[in-house]
């Protein structure tokens, strides 16, 4: 069977998105530029800037040297990707196989498509228009091969290659049209060729001598003669599984049947893709039109229907059926993969950690999820904001918990005022009262000077004092403040053990 | 009338047997387990800290519950040596959790459950000791009756995973169902020579109950990461120096 490509090309990928979200931009000279080599080198240039003569490439000094006022955005790394699938997911719509063409372009199989728009012509039209309309600047071509298209898109005068005319259409665009990498490319600027009808009816054996087995593969995809395959885009289907009912469902027995075929049903495609759920909603479609719903959330992806039931099934009893429900649904809200890498963290079997995240989750369903903590170290000397909650068991500290500054064991969630008897400036206390009781202090270490994190609060200093009672108790003090700059005030933060 | 004859040795079985019931077995603390706790150990009757039960430590005031928290972090360091995670159930929490690293413990390796209720922190408690993959779990609250302290030995029972119940100013210390009682206050510490500064954290161990052991005081502190035992002194042993509330007495 014949077959037909067209090969879209978006030459302002990240600048057009960029007037989509920034509308205010149009007008405007702006570049997208990434460090590389200690320069930042442009990487995308909008329309404005290329006017000037500011192309992709350029140092952004350079640039700025050429247009004093450019606006120089820091470029996203995999940004192109992210859209190119975005798009590639829309141009679904058009034919079934679609592939990304990286970085700047798309391909789309469209063989036996096109006369459901009534022809070529208007397909094409189609799919440049409607993108031109959302912000995209789109060149398309459609011929035989990828090569012809992606090269007459780009490079080329004429959009639709009739069948079997590529050769023809060839002939007058330059070499870098038929995707030659930039030595090759080098090498035939110098011997003078600017057309590929120049060196097309040269002999294999020479041409293959001259430039390479890969020139050789790329003018035979262009012209048809070499193979080539498409890695199309499989568009990612919801995790949804829903169940009508023949007769509205009123008892809570039902609705557990319903939820177990529901779950059994899901934790199938769950495992056969390695994913697990984290977070998951069930509903009950009632016969008045009302939803009702209950969800849940997993510490750790999961894909055990019996686990995934027991924690469902403790919100069951606030479903209210009313008149009965006619349709059950479940969906999976959050997927993640399941790590095969977890057994290795822990030093313990991955079925201990699954045990345990079953566990998080039953407690979770009982009592919420905003009662289970678990902390990491941050890498910051104010004691309140030196850990962070997570709630994966699988994270692991990215700094090591510090040793070198003795912390208290317990620490109260606000410091408590005291009052103090100080003999001196910046000595230890002599005694404290401490809920209405004078404690005298016998042994003491200090001070530690804690500055205030001035990026995130203002204020003065706190200097902490580790001391011992008469009793052998050890309490954790600060003094908030300076005696040069006022009366400081003085608090308990902590008891050591 | 044969097993008349042998009335001794059928005594010391049963006695064996009913040991083993109630989890002083000498094969799961081998030399590995052991806590380190030095002749506090010897206290026990198999001469090792029971693993695979629930203990108990009282504190009257929140300066001793810190005491009483750095010794849990000391014996949960050993547990924990291998690996594992430990639950950590509160209706009180005031730990820190940085401050457990200085006892040994990898701060995230806890994991903190803080509940309003107390009986859902012994359902947490009760939940967390039947899972067999945890290292332990500590459960903090004030009162607990009897018949719950039943419900926690019979969850440890299967899963021998080792429980350890803090509580915070009892009203009544009636008896429950725990291997043993404890009570850990501050004492002062000592530094070489008179140096100036706080010293090592250094407790006073009271073993008010143990079962089928010999109760006991002793005087430890935390240094270098174990548990180091000092001599107790005299006047420190003295009931005055720490007055014991109305209602215990």
């Amino acid at each position: 069977m014949l077959k037909r490509f067209l090969s879209l090309w978006f030459p302002y990928l990240i600048t057009d998105r960029q007037l989509i979200r920034q509308p205010a931009l149009r007008e405007m000279p702006f570049v997208f530029a990434a460090p590389q080599r200690g320069k930042m080198i442009i990487k995308a240039s909008s329309i404005p800037a290329v006017s000037l003569g500011i192309r992709p490439g350029m140092a952004a000094a350079d640039a700025r040297a050429l247009q004093p006022d450019l606006l120089v955005l820091p470029d996203k790394p995999g940004l192109e990707e992210k859209l190119l699938q975005g798009l590639a997911e829309w141009c679904l719509r058009y034919t079934p196989v679609v592939a990304l063409n990286l970085p700047d372009g798309l391909i789309l199989e469209i063989s036996g498509c096109p006369h459901l728009w009534g022809g070529e012509e208007p397909y094409l039209e189609s799919i440049t228009s409607t993108l031109k309309s959302k912000g995209y600047h789109a060149r398309a071509a459609i011929a035989d091969t990828i090569g012809c298209a992606w090269g007459m898109a780009r490079y080329g005068k004429s959009t639709i290659i009739a069948p079997a005319n590529q050769r023809q259409a060839l002939l007058a665009l330059p070499p870098v049209a038929l995707r030659l990498d930039a030595q090759t490319l080098d090498r035939m600027d110098k011997l003078g060729f600017s057309r590929i009808g120049q060196f097309i009816d040269i002999p294999t054996p020479t041409l293959r001598r001259r430039f390479g087995e890969a020139t050789l593969i790329r003018l035979g995809q262009a012209l048809g003669t070499a193979h080539e395959s498409l890695e199309p885009i499989i568009p990612q289907e919801p995790y949804v599984e829903r169940l009508p009912c023949m007769e509205p469902i009123l008892t809570a027995n039902g609705i557990k049947i319903a939820l177990a075929e529901l779950l059994k049903t899901i934790c199938l495609r769950l495992s056969k893709e390695k994913k697990g759920m984290r977070k998951g909603i069930f509903r009950g479609h009632r016969m008045d039109g009302k939803i009702e719903e209950i969800s849940i959330g997993t510490n750790m992806p999961s894909y055990n229907p019996e686990h995934l039931f027991r924690l469902f099934s403790l919100k069951i009893p606030t479903i209210e059926p009313d008149l009965g429900i006619e349709l059950f649904e479940m969906e999976a809200l959050l997927v993640e993969k399941i790590s095969e890498t977890q057994e290795s963290f822990w030093h313990s079997t991955g079925n201990d950690v699954t045990a345990l995240a079953e566990l998080l989750d039953k407690m979770a369903g009982k009592m919420g999820q905003h009662t289970i903590h678990r902390y990491l170290p941050q890498e910051q000397h104010w004691p309140e904001h030196s850990i962070k909650v997570t709630q994966s068991l699988e994270d692991r500290p990215s700094s090591e918990w510090k040793t070198d500054r003795v912390r208290p064991l317990h620490l109260l969630t606000a410091p408590e005022p005291i009052e103090v008897m100080v003999p001196l400036p910046d000595y230890p206390p002599l005694n404290f009262r401490y809920r209405g009781e004078t404690l005298k202090i016998v042994k003491a270490d200090g001070p530690e000077r804690i500055e205030q994190e001035w990026w995130l609060q203002s204020g003065p200093p706190r200097d902490y004092y580790t001391v011992e009672d008469e009793s052998g108790k050890r309490y954790w003090l600060f003094r908030l403040g300076l005696y040069e700059k006022g009366d400081p005030e003085w608090f308990l933060h902590g008891f050591f053990a | 009338m044969k097993a008349l004859g042998n009335k001794d040795e059928a005594i010391r079985q049963l006695r064996e047997k009913i040991m083993e019931m109630e989890g002083f077995t000498q094969s799961m603390s081998t030399p590995s387990t052991s806590l380190g706790l030095g002749p506090i150990e010897s206290a026990f009757p198999s001469g090792r800290f029971t693993l695979g039960t629930v203990h108990e430590f009282i504190s009257p005031n929140p300066n001793d519950a810190a005491a009483t928290n750095g010794f849990i972090s000391g014996i949960l360091a050993s547990l924990m040596c291998k690996g594992g995670f430990c639950l950590w159930i509160s209706n009180r929490r005031s730990l820190f959790p940085p401050g457990l690293k200085r006892f040994g413990v990898e701060p995230d390796r806890v994991i903190f459950i803080d509940l309003k209720r107390e009986k859902d922190v012994l359902w947490a408690m009760e939940q967390g000791l039947k899972c067999s993959t945890l290292s332990a779990v500590v459960g903090e609250l004030q009162e607990i009756s009897f018949t719950e302290s039943q419900r926690l030995q019979l969850a440890v029972e299967q899963s021998k995973v080792t429980g350890l119940l803090h509580r915070h100013n009892p009203r009544s210390q009636h008896a429950l169902a725990c291997t043993t009682r404890w009570r850990i206050f501050s004492l002062s510490s000592e530094l070489e020579d008179k140096m100036p500064g706080v010293g090592f954290p250094t407790w006073k161990v009271e073993l008010l109950k143990v079962r089928n052991g010999r109760p006991g005081e002793w005087k430890l502190e935390w240094k270098n990461g174990r548990f180091n035992q000092l001599p107790l002194r005299k006047e420190q042993t003295k009931e005055a120096l720490f007055p014991r509330r109305q209602q215990y007495a």
